[in-house]
């Protein structure tokens, strides 16, 4: 039975089977008959591909590409944007795009005629950083201007605040790519099974792929059918791009009528693979003559790469987030989507809002210190609260507990005393940061465009199935979800089945993204019990089905970006401390302390978990984890030379909660797996430049750049570049 | 030129005739069944392969199997069977350890490899019998928490 609060924490559901080495990863199973696929890609960054030469072919192999996508079948992938080919047709626009597949019988033969394809190429100038693409380096290959897309937002009158301010200051604050590195590489098998196929993947969301992909067959998306198996890890990275992986998969397995199978080691994967935007924004700030701000106007640049895929939607989190926790009197900001010859970037969790996070937190730093006040206390003065305007015009719905998360963290980091002991370039640093995370997806998103549905369905001996689309990847939903139907129904966990999902037998409930599966689906899950419930000790086998409603009263504008943008935003407060060794430069963190507000917590344990793994991943963003793209290759291409955090990196953390029940979530609950990365990049850079007294606007900081703004940095107390 | 190669794995004698220089992960996951040998970086920087060569562990498993010949090999299959084995497991299980698992069969070798060197490990020493193994889920502090209570639970038998 579960019992009393459910935010008590039980065991994971699959911790035993994993622990054990007997839970099965996608390239665990042997799919016996089925042939081997590897991919040519392309290794050019821009050009058009002259002719492409084959080695002799063994009976038996057979390399595929655009031309063998039937009539009537499209070559390209839905991903929200409906612009990236499956396979490159005459030109090519990044390093690593899909040419085509090789496929055949022996694993070896395969690679080996992979390798012996020649692509003749004419080669053209590829455009890789967010200047280059908007400069239209090589010519401009998107809408004339390589802007993807665009959006601008306004609150207030910003220009007629600029005309009034004493002071008007601008700076640019940029952020890299960051590769997943979830511990399990992409892999996929697509098998043909009468008038259907059926793809098993490792994957955030198996109804992604069949819309996807189906259309390069022209068949129905219930004629590919997706089974996602147990996922190691994602954090995004698996949200898109296993279509990339999936489609070339299913025209191969079209062509040969057999099962073709492919999994990526780790250099693949690396190489060929989407990242996290790099960002670059720039801020135009307005001061009174006391130095507050009068208005912000903020310019948001992300390098999308070469397809637009989803990156609308995140350059669109990123603009809404980038007013940060804050209030502003007048606030505009203009986003843009830039085209360049690399990977196009993609999901991480965060999708976009850690980089505007990032930019604001550092951006009101630095306008502090160059007054000489301590970071804290000037933001302060801006914290948003109930009730206030957003980004958006829309209002804060819910209470906003950052003075008790504020405190929490002050007390446990002892803050106070360390801020104001640790002088600026002492060696010693304490920073501190605030971020929010807007749930699930934008406005009525959930109810115009996911619709999600799930069912229950009880047997009659008595166990209860939960039927949806959801997966699990690491973050436990596979014990989230059975927990909250438990807790309703008052029988055991053990008696709730919840399988990786299958879409030819599960509703659509939406994709695993957005921080949406607890808040959303988990409240579907809690209202299927309330109504199974009554009914329960009394029917033997029935289904009960409930679909998402959005509540009333909160309007959005999905083209104008006009409303309320998100009902439930989860909020973080994170202070990190270090210490940095005057000749080396190597930063030692001494303590990471964080709070968090998450609605009521189904399960405290692995939401700690989660608070764990996001706030260190978010640290390796903000420090050591260095891809640098060269000419539009990635120069990183394993795991020893692209670094994320050990065990030995970091101490123990400092995890702290707030109690704030969310109005429309399961149980009080609200999203909270992306809002733990997003904040503790923006204090680790506070701390370090309180640390070294240098102004830091960029990131990745590793150990070489820390001691390059140590000899030639700007003061932290300097003023910032003034444009009136 | 195929050979055959004899070793122990998991407390049985067992021989392979095979190429020498195919990768002992391969022969692992593929001749004998052991799955919950991962295969992560493919060039031991990320620990998940781990398996434990006459009782020290190693995190190159991508090493010939040819270099096996005459060894004694554990995998995860054999070290969860132990009553070692499952204390860690069980605690891994109660600590919150485990998120998305493909890390976890490795970080078991690892902590049943600390454990038994030192029973009683502080937090630096578990930090540091776990560093050659990379989680990108956890965050490390849940399941460096898991070892102490594996240590605590398990008592003598980590003296054995």
């Amino acid at each position: 039975m579960v019992a009393g609060d459910i935010s008590k924490a039980v065991r994971r559901v699959d911790a035993v089977s994993k622990s054990e080495g007997k839970t099965r990863y996608v390239s665990d199973y042997d799919f016996a008959d089925c042939l081997w696929g590897r991919l040519v890609r392309s290794s050019i960054p821009r050009g058009i591909i002259r002719a492409i030469h084959l080695p002799e072919m063994p009976e038996g192999y057979r390399f595929i590409t655009y031309k063998d996508i039937p009539e009537g079948g499209h070559n390209w992938l839905h991903m929200i944007a409906t612009d990236w080919k499956c396979f490159a047709e005459n030109d090519v626009r990044y390093v690593g795009e899909t040419i085509g597949i090789m496929v055949g019988p022996d694993k070896a033969t395969v690679e080996d005629l992979r390798q012996k394809v020649v692509i003749d190429y004419e080669e053209q100038v590829p455009a890789v950083t967010i200047d280059e693409g908007l400069a239209c380096k090589g010519g401009a290959f998107v809408n004339g201007n390589n802007i993807h897309c665009s959006l601008k937002l306004d609150v207030g009158n910003v220009d007629e605040a600029f005309a009034k301010a004493d002071k008007i200051v601008t700076e640019t604050i940029e952020t890299g790519f960051q590769e997943h590195i979830y511990l399990e590489t992409n892999g996929a098998c697509c098998i043909p099974e009468g008038d259907h196929f059926v793809v098993y993947a490792s994957a955030q969301c198996p109804f992604y792929i069949s819309r996807s992909i189906s259309p390069l067959l022209n068949v129905t998306p219930d004629k590919v059918i997706v089974r996602q198996i147990t996922t190691g890890g994602a954090f995004g990275g698996k949200e898109h791009f296993p279509d990339v992986v999936c489609g070339p998969l299913l025209v191969a397995a079209n062509v040969m009528k057999k099962g073709v199978k492919m999994f990526f080691d780790r250099e693949e994967d690396i190489e060929n693979s989407v990242k996290r935007h790099p960002s670059k924004v720039v801020f135009k700030t307005g001061l009174d003559k006391d130095g507050n701000i009068t208005a912000m106007e903020s310019t948001v640049c992300y390098n999308v790469g070469g397809y637009l895929s989803s990156s609308f939607v995140v350059l669109q989190r990123g603009c809404f987030h980038v007013t940060g926790c804050y209030l502003f009197p007048n606030m505009r900001t203009t986003g843009y989507g830039v085209a360049t010859n690399t990977f196009p970037s993609c999901a991480f969790r965060g999708f976009g809002a850690p980089q505007t996070l990032f930019a604001v937190e550092t951006h009101l730093c630095h306008i502090a210190e160059m007054q000489g006040i301590d970071p804290l206390e000037y933001k302060k003065r801006y914290f948003i609260k109930q009730g206030d305007t957003t980004s958006t015009n829309g209002k804060i719905v819910e209470r906003v507990m950052i003075p008790e998360m504020l405190e929490q963290v002050m007390k446990a980091s002892d803050y106070e005393r360390k801020s104001r002991e640790y002088k600026w370039g002492s060696g010693k640093g304490i920073g501190i940061s605030f971020y929010n995370h807007g749930g699930a997806f934008t406005g009525n998103g959930e109810q115009a465009i996911i619709k999600a549905r799930t069912k229950l369905h009880k047997f009659a001996d008595g166990r209860v199935e939960i039927l949806c689309s959801q997966t699990e990847m690491g973050q436990g939903f596979h014990t989230i979800l059975p927990k909250i139907a438990a807790h309703v129904l008052e029988i055991p966990i053990e008696k709730v089945i919840f399988e990786d999902p299958d879409t030819s037998r599960v509703p659509d409930s939406g994709p695993t993204a957005a921080s949406r599966s607890t808040m959303i689906v988990g409240e579907l899950v809690e209202r299927a019990a309330r109504l199974m419930k009554p009914r329960y000790a009394k029917e033997e086998d029935f289904t009960v089905e409930t679909c998402y409603e959005h509540p009333e009263g909160y309007p959005w504008d999905q083209n104008t970006f006009q409303g309320y943008a998100y009902l439930g935003y989860g909020w973080g407060v994170c202070a990190v401390e270090v210490e940095v060794d005057p000749c080396t430069a190597e930063i030692t963190t001494k303590g990471i302390w964080s709070s968090h507000d998450a609605g009521h917590l189904i399960d405290e344990r692995i939401v700690h978990g989660q608070v764990n793994g996001g706030v260190l991943q978010g640290l390796g963003w903000g420090s050591f984890e260095v891809m640098e793209n060269r000419d539009g290759h990635f120069r990183q291409t394993s795991m020893s030379d692209y670094i994320v955090p050990t065990s030995m990196d970091y101490p123990k953390q400092g995890v702290y909660f707030v109690e704030n029940p969310y109005e429309w979530g399961p149980f009080g609950a609200k999203g909270m797996g992306e809002l733990v990365f997003n904040g503790s990049a923006a204090a680790y850079i506070d701390a370090v430049s309180r640390a070294i007294g240098k102004r830091i606007s960029r990131i990745p900081l590793p150990t070489e750049e820390v001691m390059g703004y140590m000899l030639h940095g700007t003061d932290i107390k300097a003023g910032i570049e003034e444009v009136r | 030129m195929d050979m055959k190669i004899c070793f122990k794995l998991n407390g049985k004698d067992v021989s392979v005739t095979t190429d020498p220089l195919r990768r002992l992960i391969d022969v692992l996951r593929e001749d004998f069944g052991c799955k919950g040998v991962k295969e992560g970086c493919s060039e031991g920087e990320c620990g998940a392969c781990s398996i434990i060569l006459n009782g020290k562990m190693v995190t190159r498993c991508i090493i010939p199997v040819g270099a096996a010949d005459g060894q004694e090999i554990m995998t995860i299959e054999g070290v969860s069977a132990t009553e070692k084995g499952q204390t860690i497991v069980q605690a891994f299980a109660d600590g919150g350890a485990v998120q998305c698992g493909f890390c976890i069969p490795g970080m078991v070798i690892a902590a049943y490899c600390l454990l038994n060197g030192n029973p009683d490990p502080t937090e630096d020493e578990i930090r540091l019998g776990i560093s050659g193994n990379i989680c990108r889920c956890t965050g490390y502090d849940l399941i460096v928490e898991s070892i102490r209570l594996a240590a605590k639970r398990g008592g003598d038998i980590w003296k054995k």
